[in-house]
C-alpha cells in the first residue's frame, strides 16, 4: 500500500475538526453556519473534486470515494444533530407555554328559560310522550266558562274554594285555574276524543306571602272518550308521577273534592325531600300532595258536548311553582315574578 | 271539624288503633290533619300522622277526692286539702281560688272530685306561660310539705285555662287513673265541601261505622211524655218554604241555666267551643252530636212581645232599611235576601247565622224555645257572605243540612237540656214542614261502574256498600235502586245521581284497591299545534342568542305602566282591564305593554349584573268594546343594557351594548324565521331617542319598535349610564308571515369571486338603499352583500360617509370568468352613481 494522499490526510483532519465542532453545537443558527462551512459550495470536501488532479492518477477514484464518504459523514451527522437540537428546542418552547388551566375560562354570553318554562315544558312533555297535546286559552276568562260551565253556579257554596279576582266588567274574571280549558277544549274538538294538556297562568284573590302567590302557574290535562275509567286515570297519573319523580316512586290516591269531577281525588307522592321518613316539608306525615283529580263532571261533559252515558272522561290538575318549591329547596313563592337575576341565573 | 275520639266511641265501635282510625278517614276523603292526644300514649307507629300531647302516667296521675279543705297556717292565698287518692290519705297544698269557698267549713258532706297528679308526675307547668313541662318534686312551701299536686286543665295539657283546679262531676271514681277516665285523642278532620254532613260526631261515626262495616249506634231520640202541649204554646208561619223547607220547634219549661257537667264542658273544650251555661251548651253540643245548629230563645220574651198572648214565629225575608242588633253586640243592617225569624212585634234572629240579642238565653232565662231548622244554603251563603259573619251554625247551613235533622236536633236538645238543667219538656214539637224533601232514588247498574271506575262489581256488592251508608236499595233486573239517606244533600237525580252514588261505591271499595291502568281507548287525532310551536321558537331563540327569560306580574297601574314615556308625552285615557277587588293599589289592573314589566326588571337588577339581556313573551290585555273578553295576544319584549361582552379576567374593553348590538339580536331572529321583506325604518316613537330607533316593517306591516330608550325616559329609572336598548315585537304577526317552508340554498363546489367595494355616500342616504341598489343591479350572480367598514373624517369632506361592502359572486355551475363578474360591477357602479350620486373609489 502506498502512502496516504496528503488530500486524504487533510480530509480526515478536517472530518474530525468537523464533528468535534458539531457536538459542540446548540442552536440552529449555530448549525446552518457549521454546514455552510463544512459542507457549503466553497467547502473543502466540495472543494476536494476540483483538485483531484493534485493527487496521483492512480488514487484519485479512491481519494473521490473517501472525500464522497466524508460529506455523507457529515452530512449525516449534522442531519441527526439539527433533530436533536430541534427536538430540545420543542421542549423548550413547550415548556415556556405551559397556561395556569386553572384561570377561569371565557363564558359566552348564556340564555336560560325561565326555571318555571323549564319545569312546565318538562311536564307538558311527559303528557305529549303519552299522546297529550298542549292546548292554551286565555287568563282572562269569562264567569261563565271559569265556574258556571263547570257546575260551580252562582253563590253556591263551592265558589268558597277559589278566591277571585274579578274585572270591573260583568262576568269577566281572571281565571282562578286552568279548568276553563276543559269545556272550551271539548267545544272545540267535540265529538273527537280528547287528550289536552292545559298549562299556563292563573290568579287567586290572596294576602301574598311566602307560600301564597296571587298570580301561579297550572297545568291540568283533560281526556275524554268511550271507556275511559278511574283506573285509566290512575293508570295515567301513576304514570306520571314515575317520569316526574323518579320510577320507583309510591304514590297515593285518596278522595277529595272538585265541583266539576267526581269521584275527585287528591294525589300524593312520598315525600323526596326525606324519603318518606318524615320532615317539615311534608308535615311528618312522608307524603306529598302533588295533584287534585277526577272523573270529569257529568255536567261538564255534558257542557262540552259530550253525552255523559256514552262519554266519560278524567282531569287532573296540579300546581307548577310548588313542583319547583319542593325539588329546588326554594323555600319563597315569591321568588318566582321577582325575576332577581341572582335567583334565575341558577337554573 | 275536632274529632272526639271518646264521643265517637258513643255511637261506633272502633276496634282498630289510633293510626289506623286515621288512614281510615283520611282515605274516606275526611284528611286527618292532626291528632291531640289528651293523656293517652303516643302509638309506636304513627302512620306518619302527627300525634302530639301529654301522656299522663297511669300511677301518678289518678281521681281523687277531697273530703275537707283548710286554711293554710301562714299563708291566706293557700289552702290544705283532705284528699284521699283512693290509696291513702294525704294532706295536699293547692292555690286553687275554685276551693275557697269551702274552706274551714269542716268535713264536707259531698267529698270534691279532682284530678290528682302524684310526686314525680311530669305535667305543664301552670305558672309559666305556654306549656313548659315540670315534674313535681317534695319541697316546702311557707313551712308545709308539697310533694304532689290538684291540678288544672292547664297543667294536664286540656286546655289554657289555670284559674282553678279541674271539679269533676259527683260520680267520678276515685282512685281510678285519670287516662281511663277522661284520657281521650282529638282527631282534626279536614272536611271537603261536599261532606258538611260529617261535620259532627255521628256523620263521622257514620262514615266510619261504614268503613268499618259496624252498626251506627243512634242516640235515644224519644221524648218522655211531657207538660201541656206545645202546639197551643206556639205557632209558626214560614213565608217563603224555598227559603225556610221546615221550622221544628220545641218547648222546656222551668229550667235552669248553670255550668253544664264537666265531662259536658270538656267535650266542648276539646271540640273548640266554649262552655256558657247548661242551655246554651245543650244547643252547641247537639250541633256538634248531631249536625244540626240549633237556637234557643226566651220564651218568656217571646210571649211578653205578643202582648201576652201565644207567639207566633214568622219566618221571612228582611223588609227594606230593616236592622237587627245580633247577640254579640253589632247593630246589622240586612239585606232584602236575608232570612229572618221574626214575631208578630218584629224580627227575633238572622236565620240559619245568628241570634238576636232580645231574645237570648240568660242566666235568668226559665222557659225555652228551641228553635231546629232547615234553610236554603245558597241564599244563606250569600247572607254569611254579605254580613261577614263567620258562625258554626253559617258553616253547616250554607253548605245545606237535611230538613230531617231539624227534628233530630230539637229532640235530642231537649233531652239534653232537661237532663242538665233540670226543667220539664212541653209534650209534642211544633213542625212546620211545607215541603218535605225527596231523597233523590239513584239507579245504578253494574255497567254503570265498570264504565266510570274500571272494576267489576256485582249489583249486590255494590248494594252492600251503598247499604253500609244507610242507603235504601233494592236490586232489581240487574241494576241497583239506591234511595239517598234521610241525613245527606248531596246526592242528586239522573245522571248526577249516578256519579255521586258511583263516587260512594268507590270511596268504600277503597281507591287504593282500584286498579292503575293505562289508557286503552284510541289514541285522539294529533293535530298541529302553532301556538305552542311559535311560543318554544321564539323563547328557544332568544335562549340560543344569549338572552335570560324573565317573567313578570301582569298587575300594574297606569303610572308604572306610563313609566315608559317621558313626561309630555304620556298617554291619557288608556283603556285597561281593571280588577274590582285588586289586591293593592298598585296592582289594580293587567298590563297593556310587556316593555314596562321588563324595563322595571331592568331596573331591580341592573346593579347586580354589569350586562343584562333580558327577554318576556306573553300576553297583554286590551279591553275590546265589542266582544266580552279583552284582546289578549302574545307580546315580545327584549331589554339589553350593560357591557357588550361579558366580562372576563383578561378582557378590559368596556364596550357597552347599542342599538346595533340589538338590532342584531332582531336581525337573528327574522332569520331564524326566514323572512325576506323585512325593513327597518327610521321613525319617532315617544320611548327612544329619535336618532335612535326604528320601526320593524315586514311584508309592508308594522311588526313593532326598536330602539335606545330616549334620554327623558332614562330619566324616569334608576338605571346605570349604560344606553339601555329594549324592543317590543309582534311576534304573533312575525311567526304568521313566517313562511311554512324554504328552499336550502346548494352548496357549490365552485369558488366564489369576492369583491371589495369602497365607495363614499351623502350621509343622509341609508345603508338600506345602497344594498338595495347593488343587490338589484348585480343579478342573479351576486349571492351576498355585507359592509363591512364605515369611516367618517376630514378626507372624505363632512356631511358624508365612506363605506365598504364586500360582494359575493357565484355561479352554482361554474367557476365565474373576470369577464362575467366585470359587466356586473360596471352595472352596479353606474347605477349607484346614476340613482343615488355615490362615486366609488376602488372596486378589487
Ligand atoms: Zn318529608
Amino acid at each position: 500500500m502506498s502512502e496516504k494522499s496528503p488530500l486524504v490526510i487533510e480530509l480526515e483532519t478536517l472530518q474530525q475538526q468537523a464533528q468535534t465542532e458539531l457536538a459542540a453545537l446548540k442552536s440552529e443558527s449555530e448549525l446552518q453556519s457549521w454546514k455552510t462551512r463544512y459542507l457549503g459550495r466553497s467547502a473543502t470536501v466540495m472543494q476536494i473534486f476540483k483538485r483531484l488532479p493534485e493527487a496521483a492518477p492512480e488514487q484519485r477514484a479512491a481519494i473521490g470515494q473517501f472525500a464522497n464518504q466524508v460529506k455523507n459523514t457529515l452530512e449525516a451527522g449534522f442531519n441527526q444533530m439539527m433533530e436533536t437540537v430541534r427536538q430540545a428546542q420543542l421542549q423548550q418552547s413547550l415548556k415556556s407555554e405551559q397556561l395556569d388551566v386553572t384561570l377561569p375560562g371565557r363564558v359566552p354570553a348564556r340564555g336560560r328559560l325561565h326555571i318555571q318554562t323549564q319545569v312546565l315544558r318538562e311536564v307538558c312533555h311527559i303528557f305529549n310522550e303519552m299522546g297529550f297535546q298542549v292546548f292554551r286559552t286565555d287568563e282572562v276568562e269569562s264567569d261563565e266558562y271559569n265556574f258556571e260551565l263547570l257546575n260551580i253556579p252562582a253563590h253556591h257554596p263551592s265558589r268558597d274554594m277559589w278566591d277571585t279576582f274579578y274585572t270591573t266588567k260583568e262576568g269577566v274574571i281572571l281565571r282562578t285555574h286552568t279548568s276553563p280549558g276543559q269545556v272550551r277544549s271539548m267545544r272545540a274538538f267535540n265529538p273527537d276524543p280528547i287528550r289536552v294538556v292545559l298549562p299556563g297562568m292563573c290568579y287567586r284573590y290572596e294576602q301574598m306571602d311566602a307560600s301564597h302567590e296571587i298570580q301561579f302557574n297550572q297545568i291540568e290535562v283533560l281526556v275524554v272518550g268511550k271507556d275511559i275509567t278511574f283506573a285509566n286515570m290512575k293508570g295515567t297519573l301513576v304514570e306520571f308521577a314515575k317520569r316526574m319523580y323518579g320510577k320507583d316512586v309510591r304514590t297515593r290516591i285518596r278522595p277529595g273534592y272538585f265541583p266539576f269531577t267526581e269521584p275527585s281525588a287528591e294525589m300524593d307522592v312520598e315525600c323526596f325531600v326525606c324519603g318518606s321518613k318524615g320532615c317539615p316539608v311534608c308535615k311528618g306525615s312522608g307524603w306529598l300532595e302533588i295533584l287534585g283529580c277526577g272523573m270529569v263532571h257529568p255536567i261538564v261533559l255534558q257542557n262540552g258536548g259530550y253525552d255523559p252515558e256514552i262519554y266519560s272522561g278524567f282531569a287532573a290538575g296540579m300546581g307548577v311553582e310548588r313542583i319547583s318549591m319542593l325539588r329546588y329547596h326554594v323555600d319563597d313563592i315569591r321568588r318566582f315574578w321577582e325575576n332577581d337575576i341572582r335567583f334565575l341565573e341558577q337554573f | 271539624m275536632e274529632l272526639v275520639l271518646s264521643w265517637l266511641k258513643e255511637y261506633v265501635e272502633v276496634d282498630i288503633p289510633l293510626p289506623e282510625l286515621a288512614h281510615a278517614l283520611t282515605m274516606l276523603g275526611l284528611e286527618v290533619e292532626d291528632i291531640r292526644l289528651i293523656g293517652l300514649p303516643k302509638p309506636q307507629d304513627t302512620k306518619g300522622y302527627p300525634f302530639h300531647g301529654l301522656e299522663w302516667d297511669r300511677e301518678k296521675f289518678v281521681v281523687a277526692q277531697i273530703d275537707e279543705v283548710m286554711p293554710h297556717p301562714n299563708a291566706d292565698r293557700l289552702v290544705l286539702c283532705r284528699l284521699n287518692d283512693g290509696r291513702e290519705e294525704l294532706t295536699v297544698l293547692t292555690g286553687a281560688p275554685n276551693l275557697y269557698d269551702y274552706k274551714g267549713i269542716g268535713p264536707l258532706a259531698k267529698p270534691i272530685k279532682v284530678a290528682y297528679a302524684r310526686e314525680g308526675a311530669q305535667l305543664y307547668d301552670g305558672h309559666q306561660p305556654g306549656f313548659v313541662l315540670t315534674t313535681l318534686k317534695r319541697m316546702k312551701i311557707r313551712g308545709v310539705d308539697s310533694f304532689s299536686m290538684v291540678c288544672s286543665e292547664k297543667e294536664l295539657g286540656i286546655s289554657e285555662e289555670h284559674e282553678g283546679v279541674i271539679l269533676f262531676d259527683d260520680d267520678a271514681p276515685t282512685g281510678m287513673p285519670l287516662v281511663d277516665y277522661i284520657g281521650d285523642a282529638v282527631i282534626s278532620v279536614s272536611i271537603l265541601p261536599n261532606m258538611t254532613r260529617c261535620a259532627s260526631m255521628i256523620g263521622l261515626a257514620r262514615e266510619v261505622a261504614a268503613v268499618l262495616d259496624k252498626p251506627l249506634r243512634m242516640p235515644e231520640l224519644t221524648l218522655p211524655a211531657g207538660v201541656g202541649k206545645a202546639s197551643e204554646q206556639v205557632k209558626i208561619e214560614i213565608r217563603n218554604p224555598d227559603l225556610n223547607p221546615r221550622f221544628t220547634a220545641g218547648l222546656i219549661r222551668e229550667v235552669e241555666p248553670r255550668p253544664s257537667p264537666y265531662m259536658i264542658q270538656l267535650r266542648l273544650k276539646l271540640s273548640g267551643m266554649r262552655p256558657i251555661n247548661s242551655v246554651v251548651d245543650a244547643t252547641n253540643y247537639v250541633m256538634l252530636e248531631a249536625g244540626e245548629p240549633l237556637h234557643a230563645f226566651d220564651y218568656d220574651v217571646l210571649v211578653q212581645r205578643a202582648g201576652g198572648k201565644t207567639p207566633t214565629i214568622i219566618t221571612r225575608t228582611a223588609e227594606p232599611g230593616e236592622k237587627l242588633t245580633t247577640l254579640d253586640d253589632v247593630e246589622r243592617n240586612l239585606k232584602d235576601f236575608t232570612v229572618l225569624v221574626a214575631d208578630t212585634a218584629g224580627s227575633l234572629s238572622i236565620a240559619g247565622v245568628m241570634g238576636g240579642q232580645e231574645s237570648e238565653v240568660r242566666p235568668e232565662t226559665r222557659n225555652v224555645l228551641l228553635e231546629g231548622a232547615s234553610w236554603n244554603f245558597i241564599n244563606i251563603r250569600k247572607s254569611l257572605q254579605y254580613l261577614r259573619i263567620n258562625s258554626e251554625a253559617g258553616y253547616r247551613f250554607s253548605r245545606g243540612v237535611h230538613p230531617a235533622l231539624a227534628e233530630i236536633g230539637v229532640r235530642l236538645c231537649l233531652l239534653r237540656m232537661a237532663a242538665w238543667s233540670g226543667g220539664q219538656i212541653v209534650d209534642g214539637l211544633v213542625d212546620a214542614y211545607p215541603q218535605p224533601y225527596q231523597d233523590p232514588l239513584v239507579a245504578v247498574s253494574p255497567a254503570d261502574v265498570t264504565r266510570q271506575l274500571g272494576v267489576q262489581l256485582t249489583a249486590e256488592q255494590i248494594a252492600a256498600y251503598l247499604r253500609r251508608l244507610q242507603f235504601e236499595c233494592e236490586v232489581k233486573d240487574g241494576q241497583v235502586f239506591a234511595k239517598s239517606p234521610a241525613h245527606r244533600m248531596d246526592i242528586g237525580e239522573g245522571v248526577i245521581g249516578k256519579a255521586d252514588v258511583i263516587e260512594e261505591v268507590a270511596r268504600l271499595y277503597g281507591y287504593d284497591n282500584i286498579p292503575a291502568l293505562i289508557i286503552a281507548s284510541e289514541l285522539p287525532p294529533q293535530r298541529p299545534n302553532p301556538v305552542e310551536e311559535r311560543l318554544q321558537f321564539f323563547q328557544d331563540t332568544l335562549v340560543s342568542l344569549g338572552l335570560q327569560e324573565v317573567i313578570n306580574y301582569r298587575f300594574t297601574n297606569p303610572d308604572q305602566e306610563n313609566r315608559i314615556y317621558p313626561p309630555e308625552a304620556k298617554p291619557e285615557n288608556q283603556n285597561y282591564v281593571e280588577l274590582q277587588n285588586p289586591i293593592a293599589v298598585e296592582k289594580r289592573i293587567l298590563r297593556r305593554s310587556l316593555l314596562a314589566s321588563l324595563l322595571d326588571t331592568m331596573e331591580r337588577n341592573v346593579r347586580l349584573r354589569d350586562r343584562l339581556t333580558l327577554f318576556e313573551i306573553g300576553p297583554v290585555f286590551l279591553p275590546d268594546d265589542s266582544r266580552q273578553l279583552p284582546d289578549q295576544p302574545y307580546r315580545l319584549a327584549i331589554a339589553m343594557s350593560g357591557l357588550r361582552h361579558p366580562r372576563a379576567w383578561d378582557r378590559k374593553s368596556s364596550e357597552k351594548l347599542d342599538f346595533y348590538d340589538l338590532k342584531g339580536v332582531v336581525d337573528a331572529l327574522l332569520s331564524a324565521l326566514h323572512l325576506e321583506d323585512v325593513k327597518f325604518e327610521p321613525d319617532a316613537h315617544p320611548t327612544f331617542h329619535p336618532g335612535k330607533c326604528a320601526r320593524l316593517i315586514v311584508s309592508g306591516e308594522p311588526a313593532g319598535w326598536l330602539g335606545e330608550l330616549h334620554p327623558q325616559v332614562m330619566e324616569q329609572y334608576d338605571f346605570s349610564d349604560s344606553p339601555v336598548l329594549a324592543a317590543d315585537l309582534d311576534m304573533e304577526l312575525l311567526y304568521q308571515l313566517s313562511p311554512k317552508s324554504f328552499h336550502a340554498a346548494q352548496i357549490t363546489a365552485f369558488p366564489p369571486v369576492i369583491e371589495d367595494l369602497a365607495m363614499i355616500a351623502p350621509e343622509a342616504v341609508a345603508s338600506a338603499e345602497i344594498v338595495n341598489l347593488i343587490r338589484k343591479a348585480g343579478g342573479f350572480l351576486l349571492k351576498n352583500v355585507e359592509l363591512f367598514d364605515i369611516f367618517r373624517g376630514e378626507q372624505i369632506g363632512a356631511g358624508n360617509k365612506s363605506l365598504a361592502y364586500r360582494l359575493t359572486y357565484q355561479a352554482p355551475n361554474r367557476t365565474l370568468t373576470d369577464k362575467e363578474v366585470g359587466k356586473q360591477r360596471e352595472r352596479i357602479i353606474s347605477q349607484l352613481e346614476k340613482e343615488l350620486g355615490i362615486k366609488v373609489r376602488t372596486a378589487a
